[in-house]
C-alpha cells in the first residue's frame, strides 16, 4: 500500500501518523508538503495529519483547506482513493467541502487531552470494516475545536446513510449527537477528532487503532 | 479603499465563545444582558480595481464558512 501524510506549518501529528502507517502496512508513507501541487503517483491512502496548521487562524483548517495539495487530495478523493483526516485533518477536510458540517470550539471551552470511548456505528466502510458495529474502542483526543455542527437536514442524512463512523459513548465536546467521526457520501473519506494512530501498540495503552489502517489496507 | 467585513455565526448556531463573555459580563455584576455573539472583523485595504463581486468570492471562499457563519461587506467612508 502507498500512502501519503500530507504536512501543513503547525502539523504535529505528521510523525505519529507516519509511524503507525508504517507499523500497520509495512511501508513508509511519502511525507507531502503543503505547497506541491500533485501528490506523488500510485498512491491509496492519505492521511491529513493533526496540529494547529496555520497556527489556527481565521478558523482551524481554513487556511490549510486552501492550500495546493488539498485540491491535489480532492482530485485523489474524487477518484475513489482513501482520505483520513483527523483532528485537525478532520477540520481541514470539512472546510475544504470534502465533508459537510463544521468543527467548533468545544461547548465546554477547555481544551481536552485524554483517551475517550467511542462506538464503532459504522463498521461497513473501508475504514471501519475490521471493527464490529457497536463494539466500543478507545483513542486519546487532543482538541479544542471539536464540537461538531451541521444543520438538522446534514445530521439526519449522515444517519440515515449510515456515514456517521464512530460516536463518543459520552458527550465530551458538545458534537451534535454526540458524532466523533463521518464518512463523505462515497465513503472514501473519513473525517475523525480521536486519533486512531496513537492506539497502535500497547505502549500507548492500547491498540484499538490499528485495525482502522488494517482496514483500509485489508480494502486495497 | 477600505473595506471591513463582518463575519458572524447563523441564528441557530451555539457560540460557546459568546456564553463565556455572557458569563463574564454577568459575573461583573452587569444584568439585563440577554444574549452574546461573537463575531469576527476583518479589514481589507483594497485597490480601487477590486470589486464589490471580488469582495464577495474572498467571504465565500475563505473569509467566512458559509456552513456556521454569515458575512456583511461594509465599505469605510474617506
Amino acid at each position: 500500500m502507498n500512502s501519503a501524510v500530507i504536512v501543513f506549518p503547525g502539523s504535529n501529528c505528521d510523525r505519529d501518523m507516519a509511524v503507525a502507517i508504517e507499523q500497520v502496512t509495512g511501508k513508509a508513507p511519502k511525507m507531502v508538503w503543503h505547497r506541491e501541487t500533485s501528490l506523488p503517483d500510485g498512491i491509496d491512502f492519505i492521511a491529513v495529519p493533526g496540529g494547529f496548521s496555520y497556527g489556527d487562524y481565521l478558523r482551524c483548517g481554513a487556511i490549510a483547506a486552501r492550500s495546493p495539495i488539498v485540491a491535489a487530495v480532492k482530485q485523489a478523493a474524487e477518484r475513489g482513493v482513501r482520505v483520513l483526516g483527523v483532528c485537525n485533518g478532520f477540520q481541514v477536510l470539512t472546510e475544504a467541502g470534502m465533508l459537510p458540517g463544521a468543527l467548533m470550539r468545544n461547548a465546554t471551552l477547555d481544551f481536552i487531552c485524554r483517551d475517550v470511548a467511542l462506538t464503532v456505528t459504522n463498521s461497513d466502510s473501508d475504514f471501519t470494516r475490521l471493527y464490529a458495529a457497536g463494539e466500543q474502542v478507545n483513542f486519546p483526543v487532543a482538541h479544542h475545536d471539536g464540537n461538531f455542527n451541521a444543520d438538522t437536514e446534514t445530521l439526519d442524512r449522515l444517519e440515515g446513510e449510515g456515514r456517521v463512523a464512530f460516536r463518543y459513548t459520552t458527550a465530551i465536546n458538545g458534537s451534535a449527537r454526540d458524532i466523533a467521526g463521518i464518512l463523505n457520501d462515497k465513503r472514501n473519506v473519513l473525517g475523525m477528532m480521536p486519533h486512531p494512530e496513537r492506539m497502535v501498540e500497547p505502549a500507548h495503552g492500547g491498540n484499538d487503532g490499528r485495525r482502522l489502517f488494517e482496514s483500509v489496507l485489508a480494502a486495497l | 479603499m477600505k473595506t471591513r467585513i463582518y463575519v458572524t455565526l447563523k441564528n441557530g448556531v451555539l457560540d460557546p465563545q459568546g456564553k463565556a463573555i455572557h458569563h463574564g459580563l454577568e459575573g461583573l455584576g452587569f444584568t439585563g444582558v440577554n444574549d452574546v455573539r461573537a463575531g469576527k472583523l476583518i479589514e481589507l485595504d483594497l485597490d480601487d480595481s477590486v470589486t464589490t463581486a471580488d469582495i464577495e468570492r474572498m467571504c465565500q471562499q475563505l473569509l467566512a464558512n458559509t456552513v456556521i457563519e454569515n458575512f456583511r461587506i461594509e465599505p469605510v467612508a474617506g
